[in-house]
């Protein structure tokens, strides 16, 4: 079998979830941050540290991660950090309620709407048939929406 | 391609015995190679527990009737197959568990109970949770300290270390595995029990793996206690077997109580059955202790010397054709090592490698494998894990070798 057999067998690795696993474009740490929090997920140890720093009007004007995980959590992270940036915490809510019907339904359940703003998340669109690893593309979300959280609470 | 040496005998015949292996996986034949979490079963012991609810079952030990009698007859006998496959003194050393979690949890409740609190017991960095937690809840009751045993750079245990840990002569219990879930290091069980005794401890072993993959006499090796799961053995869930020198089930208090387990009841009190139905309250798991001993009958007509040559022969088919995968580390080099092999790939995470391996029909394992302080030992958060039983072939893990060659050059 070649190797784009074995590609065309593994849909959840798009180019662009195994290009940005590879090589992060939003990696590292916002200095000063008004926001962080970690992710863990305790069955694979895998963890994500998310950093933001907002502008007054609460909206995310830098966001970074640091990702210890699989090619698909560290994937997921960078997207997200991406996606988010200059989004307030109710947009990157509404947001990740998306990402989270993507991974339930699949692409085909959402309207052309719905995936147009998706965007670049779209490429986690296979997601929905693995069961076992939608968890990897959730974890940096739930660390991101504790970071909004924490800049808030202090 | 046969690169089995010509010792290694050739048990690919088997596999007919096994329906389960003839399914496909998306259209790819299924690469079975998760058999140390769990074994798949021969239509034998799949047959024996259906004839079983068919046409034999019963209550057993309650029932005067002809059915209760037979059900009785074929649970009990079982326990002399078990005594057999250990080389146990006698069948009433032989207790019915569920599993060894349960085994482990019932020495920890009551021979704890006779443990003084200024007494330790001794556990290994390389123990499945199974034989850690345990412990540690007896520790939170009774206010034992627990004690663990290194484990060297190769994944071999540090016995000059247990030496120094079992000195002050303090230690009741020493609780290993004979063989780990992660490493594939089988322990060296009859030095150990030596070491125990000297110190005036006692030996648990922790068979869950060991006894699949090898024979195992308990008398050999002068352990006090062994435990092993019957789904692992090629037999069904929600079985498994505690072991121990009937002299310590005499003097250990019951683990739980209800019927069965009772020489008589009051409401002032009530006396114990005799060992070992003391230990075995309420309706124990008759349908599976009857297909543990199919299994048992199943794996001895083989010969488990046969099987341990067999595993041995693959074990180093795989570990030379995996360390030829760029990239790819075996974590744990033990000199004497049963068919468990776990590795890492240079810049693939365990999980990419299970989900990519899946899409190709290939089943391993992928995680912590119940034993994060072992991970933490060798500075990793998880590993893939492939693991053999009866039915695995050179070529299967040639299908394995070659996979894992194209995903590292996807990967990474
Ligand atoms: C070494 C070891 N000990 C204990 C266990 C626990 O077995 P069970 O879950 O059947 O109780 C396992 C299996 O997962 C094991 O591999």
């Amino acid at each position: 079998m070649s190797e784009a057999a074995l590609q065309a067998d593994a849909s959840i690795y798009q180019q662009l979830v195994v290009e940005r696993a590879r090589r992060p474009l939003h990696a590292g740490t916002v200095e000063p941050a008004d926001g962080a929090a970690d992710g863990t997920n305790p069955l694979c140890g895998d963890t994500v540290h998310v950093t933001l720093r907002r502008d007054p009007g609460g909206r995310a004007v830098a966001v970074r991660h640091r990702t210890r995980g699989c090619a698909i959590c560290a994937a997921a992270a960078d997207l997200m950090a991406e996606t988010v940036q200059g989004a307030t915490r109710n947009e990157a809510e509404a947001v990740f309620g998306r990402f989270q019907r993507l991974l339930q339904d699949g692409e085909t359940a959402l309207d052309a709407e719905t995936r147009r703003q998706l965007g670049l998340l779209n490429a986690f669109g296979e997601l929905h048939g693995y069961r076992s690893r939608r968890k990897c593309a959730i974890l940096p979300w739930s660390a991101l929406l504790a970071a909004f959280k924490s800049g808030e609470d202090a | 391609m046969n690169a089995l040496s010509s010792t290694t005998p050739d048990l690919s015949h088997l596999r007919a015995d096994f329906p389960i292996l003839s399914e496909t996986i998306r259209g790819k034949p299924f690469v079975f190679l998760d058999s140390a979490a769990s074994a798949q079963k021969p239509a034998v012991v799949i047959d024996a527990m259906t004839h079983t609810m068919r046409h034999q079952y019963a209550n057993v030990h309650r029932g005067l009737h002809w059915m209760s009698e037979r059900t009785s007859d074929a649970y009990e006998g079982v326990r002399d197959k078990v005594a057999a496959l250990l080389n146990a003194a006698s069948r009433e050393e032989i207790v019915f568990t569920g599993s060894s979690t349960g085994a482990i949890n019932l020495v920890a409740y009551s021979y704890g109970a006779l443990l003084r609190p200024d007494q330790a017991v001794l556990i290994s960095e390389m123990e499945h949770h199974a034989n850690i937690v345990p412990w540690q809840m007896l520790r939170d009751r009774r206010g034992i300290e627990l004690r663990v045993a290194p484990v060297d750079e190769r994944g071999e245990l540090d016995l000059g270390a247990m030496e120094a840990l079992l000195a002050d002569g303090r230690v009741g219990l020493v609780s290993i595995t004979h063989m780990s879930n992660v490493l594939g290091t089988v322990t060296p069980a009859a030095r150990i029990a030596e070491l125990a005794h000297a110190a005036g401890a006692l030996l648990l072993l922790d068979g869950s793996q060991a006894a699949v993959h090898r024979p195992v006499d308990v008398k050999a090796i002068g352990a006090d206690f062994y435990v092993f799961t019957g789904h692992k053995l090629y037999g069904p869930t929600g079985i498994g077997v505690l072991w121990a020198r009937h002299a310590l089930l005499e003097a250990m208090p019951p683990f739980m109580g209800g019927g069965d387990m009772i020489g008589s009841v009051s409401f002032e009190r009530s006396t114990w059955a005799e060992v070992p139905h003391k230990f075995e309250a309420g309706t124990p798991p008759i349908v599976e202790v009857i297909g543990l001993g199919a299994a048992i009958d199943y794996v001895q007509a083989i010969g488990m010397g046969t099987i341990q040559a067999h595993e041995a022969g693959l074990t180093e088919h795989a570990l030379a054709r995996l360390g030829a995968v760029e990239g790819l580390r075996v974590i744990g080099e033990a000199r004497t090592r049963g068919g468990v092999i776990s590795f890492t790939v240079d810049g693939a995470h365990a999980h990419d490698i299970a989900t990519l391996l899946d899409r190709n029909g290939i089943a391993v394992r992928a995680g912590t494998h119940c034993a994060e302080p072992l991970m933490r030992r060798f500075g990793i958060t998880s590993t893939a894990r492939a693991s053999f039983g009866i039915y695995t072939t050179t070529q299967e893990i040639d299908v394995l070798a070659d996979t894992l060659d194209r995903i590292r050059s996807f990967l990474v």
